[in-house]
Protein backbone atom coordinates (compact mmCIF):
# COMPACT_ATOMS: atom_id res chain seq x y z
CA UNK A 1 0.00 0.00 0.00
CA UNK A 2 1.40 3.33 -1.07
CA UNK A 3 0.50 6.78 0.10
CA UNK A 4 -0.26 9.36 -2.60
CA UNK A 5 3.04 11.14 -2.25
CA UNK A 6 4.94 7.84 -2.27
CA UNK A 7 3.61 6.86 -5.72
CA UNK A 8 5.78 9.01 -8.01
CA UNK A 9 8.83 7.71 -6.15
CA UNK A 10 7.63 4.11 -6.37
CA UNK A 11 6.98 4.54 -10.10
CA UNK A 12 10.55 5.66 -10.66
CA UNK A 13 11.82 2.80 -8.53
CA UNK A 14 9.85 0.32 -10.66
CA UNK A 15 11.32 1.87 -13.76
CA UNK A 16 14.79 1.57 -12.26
CA UNK A 17 14.24 -2.08 -11.43
CA UNK A 18 13.04 -2.80 -14.97
CA UNK A 19 16.03 -1.05 -16.42
CA UNK A 20 18.44 -2.98 -14.23
CA UNK A 21 16.76 -6.23 -15.21
CA UNK A 22 16.92 -5.33 -18.90
CA UNK A 23 20.60 -4.49 -18.53
CA UNK A 24 21.39 -7.83 -16.94
CA UNK A 25 19.12 -9.87 -19.24
CA UNK A 26 20.46 -8.32 -22.41
CA UNK A 27 24.04 -7.84 -21.26
CA UNK A 28 24.05 -4.18 -22.20
CA UNK A 29 25.60 -1.27 -20.39
CA UNK A 30 22.85 1.05 -19.17
CA UNK A 31 24.82 2.46 -16.28
CA UNK A 32 24.39 6.07 -17.42
CA UNK A 33 20.59 5.82 -17.62
CA UNK A 34 20.48 3.91 -14.35
CA UNK A 35 22.57 6.55 -12.62
CA UNK A 36 20.30 9.28 -13.99
CA UNK A 37 17.17 7.58 -12.61
CA UNK A 38 18.85 6.94 -9.29
CA UNK A 39 19.65 10.64 -9.09
CA UNK A 40 16.09 11.48 -10.03
CA UNK A 41 14.76 9.22 -7.29
CA UNK A 42 17.03 10.72 -4.69
CA UNK A 43 16.12 14.25 -5.74
CA UNK A 44 12.41 13.48 -5.73
CA UNK A 45 12.65 11.88 -2.30
CA UNK A 46 14.43 14.87 -0.85
CA UNK A 47 11.93 17.18 -2.53
CA UNK A 48 8.94 15.16 -1.27
CA UNK A 49 10.01 14.51 2.30
CA UNK A 50 11.37 17.96 2.93
CA UNK A 51 8.04 19.61 2.35
CA UNK A 52 5.60 17.09 3.81
CA UNK A 53 2.46 18.68 5.12
CA UNK A 54 1.39 17.92 8.66
CA UNK A 55 -1.37 15.66 7.39
CA UNK A 56 1.12 13.74 5.24
CA UNK A 57 3.21 13.11 8.32
CA UNK A 58 0.12 11.83 10.12
CA UNK A 59 -0.34 9.45 7.18
CA UNK A 60 3.28 8.33 7.43
CA UNK A 61 2.87 7.73 11.18
CA UNK A 62 0.14 5.22 10.30
CA UNK A 63 1.90 3.63 7.33
CA UNK A 64 1.09 -0.08 7.14
CA UNK A 65 4.79 -0.94 6.91
CA UNK A 66 5.87 1.30 9.76
CA UNK A 67 7.75 -0.52 12.53
CA UNK A 68 5.66 -1.18 15.63
CA UNK A 69 6.68 -1.65 19.26
CA UNK A 70 7.51 -5.36 18.99
CA UNK A 71 9.54 -4.69 15.83
CA UNK A 72 11.73 -2.31 17.80
CA UNK A 73 11.96 -4.69 20.74
CA UNK A 74 12.96 -7.53 18.39
CA UNK A 75 15.72 -5.45 16.96
CA UNK A 76 16.95 -3.73 20.12
CA UNK A 77 16.83 -6.41 22.74
CA UNK A 78 19.09 -9.43 22.66
CA UNK A 79 16.92 -11.15 25.23
CA UNK A 80 13.31 -10.31 25.77
CA UNK A 81 11.04 -11.90 28.32
CA UNK A 82 7.50 -10.78 27.62
CA UNK A 83 5.32 -10.45 30.70
CA UNK A 84 1.55 -10.60 30.62
CA UNK A 85 -1.51 -9.51 32.53
CA UNK A 86 -2.63 -6.83 34.93
CA UNK A 87 -3.28 -9.38 37.74
CA UNK A 88 -6.88 -8.22 37.93
CA UNK A 89 -8.89 -8.70 34.76
CA UNK A 90 -6.96 -10.07 31.82
CA UNK A 91 -4.00 -9.66 29.51
CA UNK A 92 -4.45 -6.70 27.19
CA UNK A 93 -2.98 -7.50 23.78
CA UNK A 94 -2.87 -3.84 22.79
CA UNK A 95 -0.24 -3.21 25.46
CA UNK A 96 2.92 -5.31 25.52
CA UNK A 97 5.87 -5.31 27.85
CA UNK A 98 8.70 -7.19 29.44
CA UNK A 99 12.35 -7.16 30.42
CA UNK A 100 14.87 -6.94 27.62
CA UNK A 101 18.62 -6.50 27.39
CA UNK A 102 20.10 -3.76 25.24
CA UNK A 103 23.89 -3.75 25.03
CA UNK A 104 24.14 -5.62 28.31
CA UNK A 105 21.78 -3.33 30.23
CA UNK A 106 18.39 -4.67 31.31
CA UNK A 107 15.47 -2.38 30.50
CA UNK A 108 11.74 -2.68 31.05
CA UNK A 109 10.29 -2.24 27.57
CA UNK A 110 6.60 -1.34 27.30
CA UNK A 111 4.41 -0.12 24.47
CA UNK A 112 1.16 -0.17 22.59
CA UNK A 113 1.12 -2.77 19.86
CA UNK A 114 -0.74 -2.53 16.55
CA UNK A 115 -1.42 -5.38 14.17
CA UNK A 116 -0.28 -5.61 10.58
CA UNK A 117 -3.06 -7.65 8.96
CA UNK A 118 -6.80 -7.71 9.60
CA UNK A 119 -6.70 -10.61 12.03
CA UNK A 120 -3.71 -9.26 13.88
CA UNK A 121 -5.22 -5.79 14.05
CA UNK A 122 -8.29 -7.17 15.74
CA UNK A 123 -6.17 -9.26 18.08
CA UNK A 124 -4.28 -6.11 19.06
CA UNK A 125 -7.48 -4.03 19.14
CA UNK A 126 -5.82 -1.56 16.74
CA UNK A 127 -3.37 -0.56 19.44
CA UNK A 128 -6.16 0.79 21.62
CA UNK A 129 -5.64 -0.41 25.17
CA UNK A 130 -8.36 -1.04 27.72
CA UNK A 131 -7.91 -0.09 31.40
CA UNK A 132 -6.20 -3.43 32.05
CA UNK A 133 -3.59 -2.43 29.48
CA UNK A 134 -2.70 0.70 31.42
CA UNK A 135 -2.74 -1.27 34.67
CA UNK A 136 -0.50 -3.92 33.14
CA UNK A 137 1.90 -1.19 32.04
CA UNK A 138 1.93 0.28 35.55
CA UNK A 139 2.47 -3.14 37.10
CA UNK A 140 5.49 -3.67 34.87
CA UNK A 141 6.85 -0.21 35.65
CA UNK A 142 6.61 -0.91 39.38
CA UNK A 143 8.37 -4.20 38.77
CA UNK A 144 11.16 -2.33 36.99
CA UNK A 145 11.39 0.08 39.92
CA UNK A 146 11.58 -2.81 42.36
CA UNK A 147 14.56 -4.31 40.54
CA UNK A 148 16.07 -0.91 39.76
CA UNK A 149 15.87 -1.23 35.98
CA UNK A 150 15.30 1.73 33.65
CA UNK A 151 12.07 1.92 31.67
CA UNK A 152 11.52 2.62 27.97
CA UNK A 153 7.99 3.10 26.66
CA UNK A 154 7.00 3.04 22.99
CA UNK A 155 3.89 5.08 22.24
CA UNK A 156 1.82 4.18 19.20
CA UNK A 157 -1.93 4.42 19.65
CA UNK A 158 -4.97 6.03 18.02
CA UNK A 159 -6.29 6.41 21.58
CA UNK A 160 -7.42 4.49 24.62
CA UNK A 161 -10.31 2.19 23.71
CA UNK A 162 -13.71 3.90 24.09
CA UNK A 163 -15.87 0.81 24.70
CA UNK A 164 -18.51 -0.14 27.25
CA UNK A 165 -16.25 -2.46 29.23
CA UNK A 166 -13.47 0.09 29.19
CA UNK A 167 -15.83 2.53 30.87
CA UNK A 168 -17.05 -0.09 33.33
CA UNK A 169 -13.51 -0.90 34.33
CA UNK A 170 -12.49 2.73 34.72
CA UNK A 171 -10.52 3.82 31.67
CA UNK A 172 -10.23 7.36 33.04
CA UNK A 173 -9.05 6.16 36.44
CA UNK A 174 -6.49 3.80 34.92
CA UNK A 175 -4.92 6.54 32.81
CA UNK A 176 -5.05 9.14 35.59
CA UNK A 177 -3.35 6.76 38.01
CA UNK A 178 -0.55 6.05 35.52
CA UNK A 179 0.09 9.76 35.10
CA UNK A 180 0.44 10.31 38.82
CA UNK A 181 2.43 7.13 39.52
CA UNK A 182 4.86 7.61 36.65
CA UNK A 183 5.98 10.91 38.17
CA UNK A 184 7.12 9.09 41.29
CA UNK A 185 9.06 6.26 39.62
CA UNK A 186 12.56 6.12 41.05
CA UNK A 187 14.16 4.66 37.92
CA UNK A 188 14.92 6.50 34.67
CA UNK A 189 11.97 6.65 32.26
CA UNK A 190 12.44 7.24 28.53
CA UNK A 191 9.33 7.64 26.36
CA UNK A 192 9.41 7.44 22.57
CA UNK A 193 6.45 8.27 20.36
CA UNK A 194 7.09 5.97 17.43
CA UNK A 195 3.85 6.47 15.49
CA UNK A 196 0.58 7.86 16.73
CA UNK A 197 0.35 9.63 20.04
CA UNK A 198 -3.33 10.25 20.52
CA UNK A 199 -4.51 11.94 23.66
CA UNK A 200 -4.74 10.45 27.15
CA UNK A 201 -4.32 6.98 25.69
CA UNK A 202 -0.81 7.95 24.62
CA UNK A 203 0.02 10.07 27.65
CA UNK A 204 -0.94 7.16 29.94
CA UNK A 205 2.50 5.65 29.30
CA UNK A 206 4.34 8.83 28.29
CA UNK A 207 5.40 10.53 31.52
CA UNK A 208 9.16 10.39 31.39
CA UNK A 209 12.47 12.03 32.12
CA UNK A 210 12.90 12.30 28.37
CA UNK A 211 10.02 12.25 25.91
CA UNK A 212 11.22 11.83 22.34
CA UNK A 213 9.35 11.70 19.07
CA UNK A 214 10.24 10.03 15.83
CA UNK A 215 10.43 12.56 13.02
CA UNK A 216 7.17 11.47 11.39
CA UNK A 217 5.19 10.65 14.50
CA UNK A 218 2.39 12.87 15.77
CA UNK A 219 1.32 13.62 19.31
CA UNK A 220 -1.68 15.66 20.36
CA UNK A 221 -4.88 15.93 22.32
CA UNK A 222 -7.02 14.29 19.63
CA UNK A 223 -6.62 12.86 16.13
CA UNK A 224 -7.06 15.30 13.23
CA UNK A 225 -10.14 13.35 12.08
CA UNK A 226 -11.87 13.57 15.43
CA UNK A 227 -10.88 17.20 15.80
CA UNK A 228 -12.47 17.84 12.41
CA UNK A 229 -15.62 15.95 13.43
CA UNK A 230 -16.02 17.93 16.62
CA UNK A 231 -14.94 21.45 15.67
CA UNK A 232 -15.99 21.49 12.02
CA UNK A 233 -18.81 18.98 12.61
CA UNK A 234 -17.68 17.06 9.54
CA UNK A 235 -14.98 14.46 8.78
CA UNK A 236 -13.75 16.45 5.80
CA UNK A 237 -11.45 18.91 7.49
CA UNK A 238 -8.73 16.57 8.73
CA UNK A 239 -5.99 18.34 6.76
CA UNK A 240 -7.00 21.72 8.21
CA UNK A 241 -7.33 20.18 11.65
CA UNK A 242 -3.81 18.72 11.38
CA UNK A 243 -2.47 22.14 10.36
CA UNK A 244 -4.33 23.88 13.19
CA UNK A 245 -3.32 21.42 15.90
CA UNK A 246 0.36 21.38 14.98
CA UNK A 247 0.95 17.82 16.22
CA UNK A 248 4.24 16.99 14.48
CA UNK A 249 7.57 16.36 16.17
CA UNK A 250 8.92 19.71 14.99
CA UNK A 251 5.86 21.52 16.36
CA UNK A 252 5.92 19.71 19.68
CA UNK A 253 9.63 20.38 20.15
CA UNK A 254 9.16 24.06 19.31
CA UNK A 255 6.45 24.21 21.99
CA UNK A 256 8.87 22.52 24.44
CA UNK A 257 6.29 19.79 25.03
CA UNK A 258 8.80 17.07 24.11
CA UNK A 259 12.54 16.81 24.67
CA UNK A 260 13.85 15.74 21.31
CA UNK A 261 13.33 14.35 17.82
CA UNK A 262 14.73 11.11 16.47
CA UNK A 263 15.47 11.51 12.76
CA UNK A 264 14.02 8.93 10.41
CA UNK A 265 15.65 7.65 7.22
CA UNK A 266 14.66 9.42 4.03
CA UNK A 267 11.23 8.11 3.09
CA UNK A 268 10.21 7.40 6.67
CA UNK A 269 10.92 4.74 9.29
CA UNK A 270 9.55 1.96 7.08
CA UNK A 271 11.94 2.81 4.25
CA UNK A 272 14.86 1.46 6.27
CA UNK A 273 13.81 -0.42 9.36
CA UNK A 274 17.30 -1.49 10.37
CA UNK A 275 18.51 2.10 10.21
CA UNK A 276 15.71 3.53 12.34
CA UNK A 277 16.00 0.72 14.87
CA UNK A 278 19.74 1.38 15.15
CA UNK A 279 19.12 5.10 15.67
CA UNK A 280 16.50 4.37 18.33
CA UNK A 281 18.86 1.94 20.07
CA UNK A 282 21.68 4.45 20.17
CA UNK A 283 19.32 7.16 21.41
CA UNK A 284 18.06 4.95 24.23
CA UNK A 285 21.59 4.06 25.33
CA UNK A 286 22.82 7.67 25.19
CA UNK A 287 19.76 8.99 27.00
CA UNK A 288 20.06 6.34 29.67
CA UNK A 289 23.71 7.26 30.25
CA UNK A 290 22.66 10.85 30.81
CA UNK A 291 19.82 9.98 33.18
CA UNK A 292 21.84 7.47 35.16
CA UNK A 293 24.06 10.33 36.35
CA UNK A 294 21.18 11.81 38.36
CA UNK A 295 19.88 10.54 41.67
CA UNK A 296 16.31 9.21 41.77
CA UNK A 297 15.17 12.30 43.69
CA UNK A 298 16.75 14.61 41.15
CA UNK A 299 15.09 12.78 38.30
CA UNK A 300 11.67 12.88 39.96
CA UNK A 301 12.01 16.56 40.77
CA UNK A 302 13.10 17.43 37.21
CA UNK A 303 10.36 15.25 35.72
CA UNK A 304 7.71 17.03 37.79
CA UNK A 305 9.16 20.47 37.09
CA UNK A 306 9.30 19.85 33.36
CA UNK A 307 5.64 18.93 33.04
CA UNK A 308 4.56 21.52 35.62
CA UNK A 309 6.01 24.28 33.47
CA UNK A 310 4.04 23.29 30.35
CA UNK A 311 1.38 25.74 29.25
CA UNK A 312 1.07 29.22 27.81
CA UNK A 313 -1.25 31.82 29.29
CA UNK A 314 -1.66 35.55 29.66
CA UNK A 315 -2.95 37.81 32.38
CA UNK A 316 -5.91 40.14 32.14
CA UNK B 1 -36.49 21.12 -2.12
CA UNK B 2 -37.04 17.57 -0.98
CA UNK B 3 -39.79 16.69 1.46
CA UNK B 4 -37.34 14.55 3.35
CA UNK B 5 -34.24 16.02 4.95
CA UNK B 6 -31.52 14.16 6.72
CA UNK B 7 -31.21 14.82 10.42
CA UNK B 8 -27.95 16.59 11.23
CA UNK B 9 -25.53 14.53 13.26
CA UNK B 10 -23.01 15.36 15.93
CA UNK B 11 -23.43 18.01 18.57
CA UNK B 12 -26.73 19.64 17.80
CA UNK B 13 -27.48 21.56 20.98
CA UNK B 14 -27.09 25.24 20.18
CA UNK B 15 -24.73 26.95 22.58
CA UNK B 16 -27.52 29.29 23.68
CA UNK B 17 -29.39 26.30 25.12
CA UNK B 18 -26.44 25.10 27.16
CA UNK B 19 -27.44 27.36 30.00
CA UNK B 20 -25.81 27.16 33.36
CA UNK B 21 -27.19 28.83 36.46
CA UNK B 22 -30.72 29.80 35.53
CA UNK B 23 -31.69 33.38 34.94
CA UNK B 24 -35.15 34.87 35.05
CA UNK B 25 -37.95 34.28 37.53
CA UNK B 26 -38.79 30.67 36.84
CA UNK B 27 -36.81 27.53 36.09
CA UNK B 28 -38.06 24.35 34.45
CA UNK B 29 -36.23 21.09 35.18
CA UNK B 30 -35.75 18.43 32.47
CA UNK B 31 -38.64 16.41 33.93
CA UNK B 32 -40.89 19.45 33.62
CA UNK B 33 -41.04 20.66 37.21
CA UNK B 34 -41.25 24.42 37.54
CA UNK B 35 -39.65 26.30 40.36
CA UNK B 36 -39.02 29.92 41.28
CA UNK B 37 -35.35 30.73 40.74
CA UNK B 38 -35.14 32.44 44.13
CA UNK B 39 -36.35 29.26 45.81
CA UNK B 40 -33.98 27.21 43.68
CA UNK B 41 -31.07 29.31 44.86
CA UNK B 42 -31.92 28.84 48.51
CA UNK B 43 -32.14 25.10 47.84
CA UNK B 44 -28.53 24.82 46.54
CA UNK B 45 -29.87 24.81 42.98
CA UNK B 46 -31.60 21.48 43.49
CA UNK B 47 -35.19 21.21 42.34
CA UNK B 48 -37.14 20.14 45.46
CA UNK B 49 -39.76 18.19 43.55
CA UNK B 50 -37.54 15.89 41.47
CA UNK B 51 -34.13 16.40 43.10
CA UNK B 52 -32.71 17.54 39.80
CA UNK B 53 -29.28 19.09 40.32
CA UNK B 54 -29.20 22.16 38.14
CA UNK B 55 -25.86 22.67 36.43
CA UNK B 56 -24.04 25.45 38.22
CA UNK B 57 -20.58 26.99 38.17
CA UNK B 58 -17.89 28.37 40.46
CA UNK B 59 -19.96 31.38 41.50
CA UNK B 60 -22.69 29.15 42.91
CA UNK B 61 -20.42 26.48 44.42
CA UNK B 62 -18.32 29.08 46.20
CA UNK B 63 -21.51 30.61 47.57
CA UNK B 64 -22.76 27.20 48.74
CA UNK B 65 -19.49 26.08 50.33
CA UNK B 66 -17.53 29.06 51.61
CA UNK B 67 -18.79 30.56 54.88
CA UNK B 68 -20.63 33.82 54.16
CA UNK B 69 -19.40 33.58 50.57
CA UNK B 70 -16.03 34.88 51.77
CA UNK B 71 -12.93 33.70 49.92
CA UNK B 72 -9.65 34.83 48.42
CA UNK B 73 -9.34 33.97 44.78
CA UNK B 74 -6.15 32.39 43.48
CA UNK B 75 -4.64 33.46 40.15
CA UNK B 76 -7.87 35.15 39.08
CA UNK B 77 -5.97 37.20 36.54
CA UNK B 78 -5.00 34.27 34.31
CA UNK B 79 -6.50 34.21 30.87
CA UNK B 80 -5.95 32.08 27.78
CA UNK B 81 -3.38 33.03 25.23
CA UNK B 82 -3.61 31.49 21.78
CA UNK B 83 -0.29 29.67 21.55
CA UNK B 84 -1.11 27.88 18.29
CA UNK B 85 -2.89 30.69 16.49
CA UNK B 86 -5.74 28.19 16.27
CA UNK B 87 -8.72 28.60 14.04
CA UNK B 88 -11.52 26.21 13.08
CA UNK B 89 -14.85 27.60 11.96
CA UNK B 90 -14.03 30.54 14.21
CA UNK B 91 -10.66 31.85 15.43
CA UNK B 92 -9.89 30.69 18.97
CA UNK B 93 -9.24 34.30 20.01
CA UNK B 94 -12.74 35.20 18.94
CA UNK B 95 -14.19 32.21 20.79
CA UNK B 96 -12.37 33.30 23.94
CA UNK B 97 -13.54 36.88 23.64
CA UNK B 98 -17.12 35.74 23.09
CA UNK B 99 -16.99 33.37 26.05
CA UNK B 100 -15.55 36.05 28.32
CA UNK B 101 -18.27 38.41 27.21
CA UNK B 102 -21.04 35.83 27.64
CA UNK B 103 -19.96 34.45 31.00
CA UNK B 104 -18.08 37.27 32.68
CA UNK B 105 -15.40 34.68 33.48
CA UNK B 106 -11.73 34.72 32.51
CA UNK B 107 -11.61 31.00 31.75
CA UNK B 108 -13.16 27.62 32.59
CA UNK B 109 -11.97 27.33 36.19
CA UNK B 110 -11.62 29.41 39.31
CA UNK B 111 -9.72 28.66 42.49
CA UNK B 112 -10.03 30.16 45.93
CA UNK B 113 -9.02 29.80 49.55
CA UNK B 114 -11.51 30.26 52.34
CA UNK B 115 -13.37 28.61 55.19
CA UNK B 116 -16.06 25.96 55.17
CA UNK B 117 -17.83 25.67 58.52
CA UNK B 118 -14.75 27.27 60.02
CA UNK B 119 -12.39 24.83 58.33
CA UNK B 120 -9.72 26.34 56.08
CA UNK B 121 -9.52 24.81 52.63
CA UNK B 122 -8.74 25.43 48.96
CA UNK B 123 -11.40 24.90 46.31
CA UNK B 124 -10.90 24.84 42.55
CA UNK B 125 -14.09 24.73 40.53
CA UNK B 126 -14.70 24.39 36.81
CA UNK B 127 -17.13 26.47 34.78
CA UNK B 128 -18.77 24.47 32.04
CA UNK B 129 -20.31 27.50 30.37
CA UNK B 130 -16.84 28.65 29.34
CA UNK B 131 -16.10 26.58 26.18
CA UNK B 132 -17.57 23.40 27.67
CA UNK B 133 -15.41 23.60 30.78
CA UNK B 134 -12.54 22.53 28.58
CA UNK B 135 -9.06 22.35 30.06
CA UNK B 136 -6.36 24.37 28.34
CA UNK B 137 -3.27 26.02 29.82
CA UNK B 138 -5.26 28.31 32.12
CA UNK B 139 -7.38 25.59 33.71
CA UNK B 140 -4.25 23.47 34.15
CA UNK B 141 -2.35 26.35 35.72
CA UNK B 142 -5.22 27.31 38.03
CA UNK B 143 -5.60 23.74 39.27
CA UNK B 144 -1.82 23.60 39.70
CA UNK B 145 -1.81 26.86 41.69
CA UNK B 146 -4.70 25.62 43.83
CA UNK B 147 -2.66 22.50 44.62
CA UNK B 148 0.43 24.64 45.34
CA UNK B 149 -1.60 26.77 47.75
CA UNK B 150 -2.98 23.70 49.50
CA UNK B 151 0.54 22.30 49.74
CA UNK B 152 2.18 25.51 50.97
CA UNK B 153 -0.44 26.07 53.67
CA UNK B 154 -1.16 22.42 54.40
CA UNK B 155 -4.84 22.85 53.64
CA UNK B 156 -7.24 20.25 52.31
CA UNK B 157 -8.14 20.57 48.65
CA UNK B 158 -11.47 20.19 46.91
CA UNK B 159 -11.68 20.21 43.12
CA UNK B 160 -15.12 20.41 41.55
CA UNK B 161 -15.01 19.09 38.00
CA UNK B 162 -17.44 19.76 35.25
CA UNK B 163 -15.86 19.45 31.86
CA UNK B 164 -16.03 17.85 28.45
CA UNK B 165 -12.27 17.30 28.61
CA UNK B 166 -9.15 18.90 27.19
CA UNK B 167 -9.46 22.03 25.05
CA UNK B 168 -8.77 21.17 21.42
CA UNK B 169 -7.77 24.72 20.49
CA UNK B 170 -4.63 24.39 22.57
CA UNK B 171 -3.96 20.85 21.30
CA UNK B 172 -0.63 19.57 22.67
CA UNK B 173 -0.59 22.16 25.44
CA UNK B 174 -4.00 20.99 26.63
CA UNK B 175 -2.92 17.36 26.65
CA UNK B 176 0.03 18.21 28.85
CA UNK B 177 -2.27 19.79 31.43
CA UNK B 178 -3.34 16.24 32.32
CA UNK B 179 0.28 15.50 33.14
CA UNK B 180 0.87 18.82 34.89
CA UNK B 181 -2.09 18.54 37.26
CA UNK B 182 -1.28 14.89 38.02
CA UNK B 183 2.33 15.83 38.77
CA UNK B 184 1.17 18.40 41.30
CA UNK B 185 -1.24 15.90 42.86
CA UNK B 186 1.57 13.39 43.22
CA UNK B 187 3.39 15.98 45.37
CA UNK B 188 0.26 16.75 47.38
CA UNK B 189 -0.23 13.05 48.02
CA UNK B 190 3.35 12.71 49.27
CA UNK B 191 2.68 15.48 51.79
CA UNK B 192 -0.33 13.63 53.18
CA UNK B 193 -2.77 16.44 52.47
CA UNK B 194 -6.33 15.31 51.73
CA UNK B 195 -7.75 15.86 48.26
CA UNK B 196 -11.44 15.43 47.55
CA UNK B 197 -12.55 15.29 43.94
CA UNK B 198 -16.20 16.13 43.31
CA UNK B 199 -17.38 15.04 39.87
CA UNK B 200 -20.43 16.83 38.56
CA UNK B 201 -22.45 16.65 35.38
CA UNK B 202 -20.60 16.08 33.06
CA UNK B 203 -17.02 15.03 33.77
CA UNK B 204 -15.38 13.30 30.84
CA UNK B 205 -12.23 13.12 28.73
CA UNK B 206 -8.96 14.60 29.84
CA UNK B 207 -10.36 15.92 33.11
CA UNK B 208 -11.69 12.55 34.25
CA UNK B 209 -8.45 10.97 32.99
CA UNK B 210 -6.39 13.19 35.27
CA UNK B 211 -7.18 15.11 38.46
CA UNK B 212 -10.90 14.25 38.68
CA UNK B 213 -10.18 10.55 39.20
CA UNK B 214 -7.19 11.07 41.49
CA UNK B 215 -8.93 12.10 44.69
CA UNK B 216 -8.24 10.42 47.99
CA UNK B 217 -12.00 10.59 47.86
CA UNK B 218 -13.82 10.60 44.56
CA UNK B 219 -17.39 11.72 45.08
CA UNK B 220 -20.13 12.80 42.69
CA UNK B 221 -23.47 14.50 42.42
CA UNK B 222 -26.46 12.25 41.69
CA UNK B 223 -27.08 11.48 38.05
CA UNK B 224 -23.87 13.13 36.84
CA UNK B 225 -22.44 11.85 33.57
CA UNK B 226 -18.95 10.53 34.30
CA UNK B 227 -16.69 8.73 31.88
CA UNK B 228 -13.58 8.71 29.78
CA UNK B 229 -15.15 8.70 26.32
CA UNK B 230 -18.37 10.62 25.84
CA UNK B 231 -21.53 8.53 25.33
CA UNK B 232 -21.73 9.47 21.64
CA UNK B 233 -18.23 8.13 20.99
CA UNK B 234 -18.94 4.90 22.89
CA UNK B 235 -22.19 4.44 20.97
CA UNK B 236 -20.37 4.89 17.66
CA UNK B 237 -17.65 2.45 18.73
CA UNK B 238 -19.97 -0.37 19.68
CA UNK B 239 -22.58 0.44 17.04
CA UNK B 240 -25.60 0.03 19.27
CA UNK B 241 -27.55 1.86 21.93
CA UNK B 242 -26.05 2.19 25.36
CA UNK B 243 -27.52 0.44 28.39
CA UNK B 244 -29.78 2.57 30.56
CA UNK B 245 -27.93 4.45 33.24
CA UNK B 246 -24.56 3.92 31.52
CA UNK B 247 -21.89 6.36 32.75
CA UNK B 248 -24.10 7.89 35.43
CA UNK B 249 -22.62 8.61 38.86
CA UNK B 250 -24.63 5.65 40.18
CA UNK B 251 -23.11 3.36 37.51
CA UNK B 252 -19.60 4.58 38.28
CA UNK B 253 -20.18 4.08 42.04
CA UNK B 254 -21.45 0.56 41.38
CA UNK B 255 -18.29 -0.23 39.40
CA UNK B 256 -16.08 0.90 42.23
CA UNK B 257 -14.70 4.23 41.11
CA UNK B 258 -16.53 6.55 43.49
CA UNK B 259 -16.59 6.65 47.28
CA UNK B 260 -20.08 8.06 47.54
CA UNK B 261 -22.71 10.17 45.86
CA UNK B 262 -23.76 13.31 47.64
CA UNK B 263 -26.87 15.44 47.34
CA UNK B 264 -25.75 19.01 46.85
CA UNK B 265 -27.87 20.14 49.80
CA UNK B 266 -25.76 17.90 52.08
CA UNK B 267 -22.45 18.64 50.37
CA UNK B 268 -21.10 21.20 52.80
CA UNK B 269 -22.02 19.11 55.87
CA UNK B 270 -20.67 15.86 54.46
CA UNK B 271 -17.39 17.45 53.37
CA UNK B 272 -16.96 19.08 56.76
CA UNK B 273 -17.60 15.83 58.61
CA UNK B 274 -15.11 13.96 56.44
CA UNK B 275 -12.37 16.58 56.63
CA UNK B 276 -12.75 16.93 60.41
CA UNK B 277 -12.12 13.20 60.77
CA UNK B 278 -8.81 13.59 58.96
CA UNK B 279 -7.50 16.44 61.08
Amino acid sequence: MLLDFEKPIADLETKLAEMKKAATDNQIDMSVSIATIEEQIQALKIETYRKLTRWQRVQLSRHVDRPYTLDYIDYLATDFVELHGDRTVRDDKAMVGGFGTIDGQTFMLIGQQKGRNTKDRQFRNFGMANPEGYRKALRLMKLAEKFNKPIVTFIDTPGAFPGIEAEERGQAEAIARNLREMFMLRVPVICIIIGEGASGGALGIAIGDRVLMLENAWYSVISPENCSAILWRSWNYKEQAAEAMKPTATDMLAFKLIDGIIDEPLGGAHANKAAIAQTVKQTILDTYQELAKLTPDERIEQRIQKFASMGVYATV
Amino acid sequence: MSWFTRQPKGITTPTSEKKDAPEGLWYKTPSGKIIQTRELRSNCYVSPEDNYHVKIGSREYFEILFDDNQFTEIAAELTSADPLGFSDTKPYRQRLADSRQKTGLNDAARAAQGQMNGLDLVIACMDFEFIGGSMGSVVGEKVARAIDTALANRLPLLIISRSGGARMMEAGYSLMQLAKTSAKLAKLGEAGIPYISLLTDPTTGGVSASFAMLGDFNIAEPGALIGFAGPRVVRETIGKDLPKGFQTAEFVLEHGFLDFIVDRRQLKTRLTTLLKMLK
